[in-house]
Formats: structure tokens, C-alpha cells, sequence
């Protein structure tokens, strides 16, 4: 592990530096936060085309036990998302909760084909170090945590990941393969395992291989017509019109899944048996309802709102503060996520958001901002 | 005959007589990226030197437009809350934001040649 002070670095850091990306410090890693084509330039690429992202900074675990039952157990006690139900090759979303019921970090869990007992994660850079103390403190003898940071991991996302991919892979590798499926599928020769996942809201696929490959898999695809490289800015563009959570902000220790909108993550029979840390507070948020939800805003004219800003109603009376905001390109407009009283939560319902001490008109709005387009 | 001159926060003030038509500089817009968002400053309104009169957004963030000149705001460019990426695409042109009629001549601010020694000071 580095001092906090040392900035690091991804397996593909000297090709962000090499095509001319303006790098910045994020979660102590310095990452590219825009390419040569802009921001609004990289969000429509992936949105029409393919977009690579370096996600090489998150946190890629494995946990080993002796069956699944055993790790899915072990697991269990920490996330709300049925685990021990997960088929081999599926994928599934869930939080670390705290025993009051505040989320901790929102991960990735897969279990993937063959190996039994093994279930891999994926979780926030800057939550990395303190999830694996958490689980170590948390785990039975019989289940192992191996951090990998020997791996790199990149996704392509957008509507011709797949036949960018196809171009490179063992013919038939990606039939029958759908959102959230894993597979392991060498690409350009390259051993990958692969999850038809992402965060744009997408079809696409995450890419997990040894970080001494990635630069030569990042090259290949690069030199598809159809990918661009993608910063850190059009990430948060195209996650925020996908109404998807950001750890920091639609999520923390304050913040519980329900409050969030997650309920669809916490699967019928963990809300019933609980057997998780935090379980009281997410099943009395189930049965007792919340005082505040996320919900997506939208704003009447062109000037962005960004988090911080106060939510009023329309008495002017505060009600709440923006966790996300900025400009959804493909919205073609101001898009603000934020938490309300569950009275104000309704599409429709009319608000207004505080900048530069004026009150500009926004309304609830139904999240996603811009449908998803996931490969069911 | 314009003569152009540049603030240390990268507004440029373009001298016609007494107008200086006021805007960002190319090393500031490049900075910003993708300029989404212009709120111009109100017309008829008094503006001292170092004012914050002005915000530009862009994907990322908002950047006050400090006024690098004192007098009267007597025009706003109208085109930029329609297509607020003329700010990138021409800043010294088209991308202009607002002018001022100045209540005296322009002063501490830098010609183009000073204000290249200060980008090149600062990278």
C-alpha cells in the first residue's frame, strides 16, 4: 500500500499522458478527467458508439471459501442482496451496510463460472482500504479475502460494445450473454473475465485482466473506429442521466438503501430473514416507510445546479440538498439528483433549487434521465 | 482601432473607444471545457473592476466572469443562451459575453504579449 500522500497510478497511466488526456487526483489516484474530444464529445461517443473507461483504480477482490453456500453465507452477513441464489456467471449490486444501517461503500458481486466456493467484488476506489478491513473483521476463518491488485480493470460501454468486442474475440464467446452475466473470454488473445455491466446506463461489458496485459488490450480497442477514450467527467455525466447512485453523494453513512431507492437490490428473502449488519433499520424503512427518498430532478431553464444546492418547495421552505448536479448532454439539460420528503417524491412535483441565491423552477422527475439500455 | 488587453482571471476586455467588449480567453475556455451554460450580467447595471459579474459553466463546474473594467453594462450577447458553445469555438469572436462603456480608460490589465509571458509563468 502507498502513503496517502503518493498519488498513483492505473496500468494506463502513460497512455492517458501519451493521448493528451488533462489528468486530476481522484480517489489518490490521478486519472483522466477529459480526453481531446471534451466532455460532451466522450458522453455522446458512448451514447452512439463505444467508450473505454480506466476503472483500474477500484477495488478488485476475491473471497474464497470452501462451496459457495459457505461464502455466500459469509458474505450475506454484510450485504442485504441475496447472495447464496446467485446462479454461477450472474452478477449482482449491493451495499455495505454498518450496524446502524448506514452504507458503508456499493459494490459489484459476481459468482463466477467454475470455481465454486469463489465470489469476486468490485468496490470504490476511495472506499477500497476500508472495506477490506471491514470484511476482514467481519469474515469466518473458512473464507479468505485476496485483494488483486495485480489486476487492471477497464470497461466499454455503449451501444457497439459488443461487436467491438466480437471483432476480437473466439467466435460465438458472447451469445446468449446477458446484463449482469459473467463469463471469462480471452479478447485480442488476452485472458479477460468479462461482466455485461457498466455505469452509463448502456449495454456494456467490464473487463477485468492482469494490469501487465491492459495497455496492449487498451491499444486494441483504441484502434477501433467506433471507441473513444472516456474521462472521469463524461463518466459522471452519463452515470448521473442513468440515475445511478455515486458513493459520496447519493450514498453514505448516513444514507440508507432504502432512502437511496434500492429496494430493488435487497431481494425478498433477506428482507424477511435479515441476517445482515444494518438489518433492523433497512427492515423498519421497508415496513415504516422513510422521511426522506433520492429522487432525479429536473430543471426548467439552462443553468446547471450543482450538489450543494438547497431544494426548497414551492412555499420556498427547505426541503432538502442536491447530491448530484450538472448538464446531462443527451438530456440536453440541467439534471440534479437530490433527497425529499417522501410527500414531495412524485414525478411532477414542483420545486425549486437555490443558485447564485435565486430560486430556479425544477420539477421531480422519474429516474432514469435517459433510458437505460441494458441487453436483457 | 480595438486594442486588446487580458486580466490575471483570463477575461479579455476588446478597447473600442469607450466600449470594451468583455469575454474569456482561449487558455480559459480550453481550461473550462465545454461551455454549457453562460448567466450573463444584467444590462444598464454599474460594474466595478474585480466584480464577479458573469458565470460560465461547464459539464464539470462554474466560473465567475470577473469584469476587468468599471462603468455601465450596455450589451449582453444574446446568442450564448441558445448556443453557449460559442464560448469555446470563438472566445475572442463571436463567444464575446457582455461590453461595458468604461468610465475611464482601462488600466492594469495586460497586452497580448504580457499576458502570453503570464500563461507561459503559470503552465
Amino acid at each position: 500500500m502507498s502513503s496517502p500522500d503518493t498519488i498513483r497510478h492505473t496500468p494506463l497511466h502513460a497512455l492517458h499522458v501519451e493521448l493528451g488526456a488533462r489528468m486530476g487526483p481522484f480517489a489518490g489516484y490521478d486519472m483522466p478527467i477529459q480526453f481531446k474530444m471534451g466532455i460532451l464529445a466522450e458522453h455522446a461517443n458512448t451514447r452512439a458508439k463505444a467508450g473505454l473507461f480506466d476503472v483500474s483504480h477500484m477495488g478488485q477482490a476475491t473471497l474464497t471459501g470452501p462451496d459457495h453456500s459457505t461464502t455466500a453465507r459469509a458474505l450475506e452477513k454484510l450485504v442485504p442482496a441475496d447472495i447464496l441464489n446467485l446462479s454461477p456467471g450472474r452478477q449482482r449490486y449491493s451495499q455495505f451496510l454498518d450496524a446502524d444501517g448506514g452504507t458503508l461503500d456499493d459494490l459489484m458481486i459476481t459468482r463466477p463460472p467454475g470455481a465454486d466456493g469463489v465470489l469476486t467484488l468490485v468496490v470504490n476506489a476511495s472506499r477500497k482500504e476500508a472495506d477490506y478491513a471491514h470484511l476482514a473483521a467481519h469474515l469466518p476463518a473458512s473464507v479468505t479475502l485476496t485483494p488483486h491488485d495485480d489486476l487492471a480493470l477497464i470497461a466499454l460501454q455503449g451501444p457497439l460494445a459488443e461487436a467491438v468486442l466480437k471483432r476480437i474475440a473466439p467466435s460465438g464467446a458472447f451469445d446468449g450473454m446477458a446484463f449482469m452475466d459473467a463469463r471469462a473470454i480471452p479478447l485480442d488473445g488476452v485472458p479477460t473475465r468479462l461482466t455485461r455491466s457498466g455505469y452509463t446506463g448502456e449495454d456494456g461489458f467490464e473487463i477485468s485482466l492482469r494490469a501487465a496485459d491492459c495497455e496492449r488490450l487498451a491499444r486494441k480497442l483504441l484502434a477501433d473506429p467506433d471507441v473513444a477514450p472516456i474521462g472521469l467527467g463524461a463518466r459522471d455525466s452519463l452515470r448521473l442521466e442513468a440515475g445511478l447512485c455515486l458513493y459520496g453523494h447519493e450514498l453514505d453513512t448516513r444514507i440508507d438503501p432504502i432512502e437511496a431507492g434500492l429496494n430493488w437490490s435487497i431481494q425478498k428473502r433477506r428482507r424477511l430473514e435479515g441476517g445482515f449488519l444494518g438489518d433492523k433499520r433497512v427492515q423498519a424503512a421497508l415496513s415504516n416507510g422513510v422521511s426522506r427518498i433520492r429522487v432525479g430532478i429536473k430543471l426548467d431553464g439552462r443553468a446547471p445546479a450543482r450538489e450543494g444546492a438547497t431544494i426548497v418547495d414551492q412555499s420556498g421552505a427547505e426541503i432538502g440538498a442536491l447530491t448530484s448536479g450538472g448538464y446531462g448532454p443527451s438530456v440536453g439539460g440541467p439534471i440534479a439528483m437530490g433527497f425529499v420528503p417522501p410527500a414531495l417524491a412524485k414525478p411532477g412535483t414542483k420545486l425549486a433549487i437555490i443558485v447564485r441565491a435565486t430560486a430556479l423552477p425544477a420539477q421531480v422527475v422519474a429516474l432514469p434521465f435517459h433510458p437505460h439500455a441494458y441487453k436483457r | 482601432m480595438t486594442a486588446i488587453f487580458f486580466s490575471r482571471d483570463h477575461e479579455y476586455a476588446a478597447v473600442d473607444g469607450d466600449v470594451a467588449t468583455i469575454g474569456i480567453s482561449h487558455h480559459a475556455q480550453e481550461a473550462l471545457g465545454d461551455v454549457v451554460f453562460v448567466d450573463p450580467p444584467k444590462l444598464g447595471a454599474r460594474v466595478t473592476k474585480g466584480d464577479a459579474v458573469a458565470v460560465v459553466e461547464s459539464v464539470k463546474a462554474a466560473s465567475d466572469v470577473f469584469s476587468p473594467v468599471s462603468g455601465e453594462i450596455i450589451a449582453v450577447n444574446d446568442a450564448l443562451s441558445a448556443a453557449p458553445g460559442i464560448v469555446n469555438e470563438d472566445p475572442m469572436g463571436k463567444g464575446w459575453i457582455f461590453k461595458v462603456r468604461m468610465d475611464a480608460s482601462p488600466d492594469g490589465l495586460m497586452d497580448q504579449a504580457a499576458y502570453d509571458t503570464f500563461l507561459a509563468s503559470i503552465a
